[in-house]
């Protein structure tokens, strides 16, 4: 008898526990706390892509010895959760890898804008026994590599393109990322846009659904496998390869050349891009056109609200990004990523004059 | 009843609801946020194997099965195995070597699953593919031993759970073997028993008690994520070879989890979630009433002894 009335009492206990913490609860602490002088510290905290991350813990640490009143604090969290907490206004600014869909942007509680910060790509790498020097693709030959249709070493495909190199009759085993991945994203769009029958079977998005192959988690889940998979090919982050020494094809841009993955051919691929520039920046620039680009890049971008709530914050985000476009791109080499061309900072100067600040 | 008592019993009253209330409040949580792609899929969710985040497609089929077939596999693998080791430790094993023995068993438990993976990675995949390309043709033909010679996919990882369970199991069924009143095995003795035939009694008599160390050890497999995802290719098909690549439920979570930002994408994910749990919640109550059917058929005293915990 007692027993019940003491477990009776005991969840009436919890219940009204948890009922007041939920009744109590404080509303979270506001970005940033916006002080009336300068002098106030200010908190700013963002969310999103992981691949740029190297890049802007330097940045926002550089940043906050120049400026010690502010503080940025970053967590990489992956695109889609960037995405997703920008749009909840969870965090005052996001980042990406793809740009946001127009559902997305619609489900945003204001304008969002889109500012690339700097560039990326995207090389294959292969382990093929008896093969040592780098190999030539081509956008759909690559298609149909990851897409299951060229399955061995030595299709004519291969061959042609590579003259001189002997090529084994064995088995292609394709690597991939299996998690959802900027990566991958910047990957698929290049191959959606050289193959027709990629982009119906596969398409665009940072997790598809492959043919075939495997998947290994992360730039190094897909490396450790191509090394250790005789007639294997992936794909990696340029940063990734060039940091690890992993040697790594050419692929032919739309100009015809066959182009290594680098530093300077995707700048080049942004260049290239920015005469037709969008003005909300929204823009794919793999197989880009012009000379000596490299076809597998990408920008990865910022957002940042047009009519921030917080304008103290609002304010602090743009001088930064002020200072982000200009000094802080001499960072970008060192870190393995591609600056962004003079002219696509000059647009995006301009663009960040529409953020309402006051 | 003395006041202190009385507090005493709120206090841990209070605790043990809290447990209810937070399985309670996981499952609402899984259910509520996967409305969306319940709705839209409903029962051909777990029966489909169609996995397509770009045209908004989602079947859990392969990952349920690459969850069950690698945890089955494991569990085959590994309670041999940890018996063994429970068995020697608490039956056979000379003092002196016992607690060194106790220790290293405990060791394996405390490796981080990452660190697994990255050993699965460098060392075990080689080593399954020089197995893998060693097998005889005739043998490759067979259903079981199919596809390309890879290193990883279901083998790798069902060899990595093992050694990730044996650990639990074997702490476990130690400690009720320990628990076989001396008794027993004098018994057993008295009656011209081998040491064989002492041990095969004991552990009868405390068989309620193993199973539910090797039911544990089952449960930790289903949910175990990044060693399996490391090292079990990550292609989400349904195949009986122990040589392709698969998915699990709890690495798809981990894989696309973070990047998914479309709702239904995300809805689907958590109803991956949803669906482990379910199976996890299924896998505990067969245990429970596999555990309770023997307890029954033993004598009517019930004189087989289950330590609490053991048996969950």
């Amino acid at each position: 008898m007692n027993k019940i009335v003491m477990c009776y009492l005991a969840v009436a206990l919890t219940a009204a526990i948890a009922a007041g913490c939920g009744g109590s609860s404080e509303p979270v602490t506001a970005n940033s706390s916006s002080g009336a002088g300068t002098s106030q510290a200010l908190q700013i905290n963002g969310a999103g892509a992981t691949f740029p991350y190297p890049i802007y813990s330097k940045w926002f640490s550089e940043y906050n010895t120049l400026h010690p009143n502010i503080r940025v604090n970053y967590q990489s969290i992956g695109s889609g959760g960037g995405i997703q907490q920008v749009v909840n206004q969870t965090v005052f600014f996001g980042a990406t890898d793809g740009p946001m869909t127009e559902d997305q942007l619609k489900a945003a509680g204001g304008r969002i804008l889109h500012f690339p910060t700097v560039l990326g790509a995207v090389v294959p790498v292969y382990n093929i026994a008896g093969v040592t020097g780098e190999l030539k693709f081509t956008g759909p030959v690559l298609a149909d590599i990851f897409l299951g249709k060229i399955k061995k070493w030595d299709d004519p495909a291969i061959a042609k393109l590579n003259p001189g190199v002997t090529l084994p009759a064995t088995d292609v085993t394709v690597v991939h990322r299996s998690d959802g991945s900027g990566t991958t994203y910047i990957f698929v769009d290049y191959l959606s846009k050289v193959s027709p029958q990629f982009k119906s079977q596969v398409g665009v998005s940072t997790s598809v659904k492959w043919p075939t192959g495997v998947g290994g988690k992360g730039n190094e889940g897909v490396s450790g496998l191509v090394t250790q998979t005789p007639g294997s090919i992936g794909y990696v982050e340029l940063i990734y390869a060039l940091q690890n020494t992993i040697s790594f094809g050419s692929v032919q841009n739309a100009a015809g050349e066959f182009v290594k993955g680098s530093v300077d051919a995707v700048t080049k691929a942004a260049a290239a891009a920015a005469p037709n520039m969008p003005a909300d920046f929204r823009v794919s620039i793999t197989n880009a056109q012009g000379a000596g680009a490299y076809p597998i890049s990408s920008f990865t971008w910022l957002l940042l609200y047009e009519d921030p709530k917080d304008k103290a914050a609002g304010k602090a985000m743009v001088d930064f990004m002020r200072w982000a476009l200009t000094d802080g791109q001499k960072y970008a080499s060192d870190l393995g990523y591609a600056p962004l061309p003079a002219s696509v900072v000059m647009l995006e100067q301009a663009a960040l004059d529409q953020i309402k600040v006051s | 009843m003395r006041s202190s008592d009385f507090g005493f019993r709120v206090a841990v009253g209070a605790f043990a609801a809290a447990l209810l209330l937070i399985v309670v409040a996981i499952a609402v949580t899984l259910v509520n946020d996967s409305t969306l792609s319940i709705q839209k899929f409903g029962l051909r969710f777990w029966g489909t194997s169609n996995w397509d985040p770009v045209a908004g497609e989602f079947g859990a089929l392969p990952f349920i099965w690459g969850t069950l077939y690698s945890s089955v596999l494991a569990l085959l693998i590994a309670t041999p195995v940890a018996l063994g080791i429970a068995v020697f430790i608490s039956e056979l094993c000379p003092n002196a070597l016992r607690a060194p023995l106790i220790f290293l068993t405990e060791l394996l438990a405390a490796i981080p699953s990452i660190v697994y993976g990255l050993w699965g990675i460098f060392v075990l995949v080689p080593a399954v593919r020089t197995v893998e390309t060693a097998m005889p043709e005739s043998l490759r033909a067979l259903p079981l031993f199919s596809g390309p010679p890879l290193g990883v996919g279901m083998f790798a990882a069902a060899l990595i759970l093992a050694v990730m369970v044996v650990p639990f199991t074997s702490a476990i069924a130690r400690e009720v073997l320990r628990t076989v009143p001396p008794s027993q095995r004098e018994g057993a003795f008295a009656l011209g028993a081998t040491r064989f035939e002492a041990i095969r009694a004991a552990m009868f008599y405390a068989r309620t008690g193993i199973i539910g160390a090797v039911m544990l050890g089952f449960g930790r497999a289903l949910g175990e994520t990044m060693a399996v995802t490391m090292v079990i290719g990550n292609n989400p098909q349904v195949s009986l070879s122990l040589f392709a690549p698969q998915y699990t439920m709890a690495a798809v979570l981990a894989n696309e989890f973070t990047e998914a930002a479309d709702a239904l994408y995300l809805a689907a994910l958590i109803e991956i979630g949803l669906v482990l749990f379910v199976i996890t919640l299924f896998v505990n109550m067969l245990s429970r009433g596999l555990i309770w059917s023997m307890a029954r058929q033993a004598s009517p005293r019930r004189s087989v002894l289950v330590p609490r915990g053991a048996e969950a």
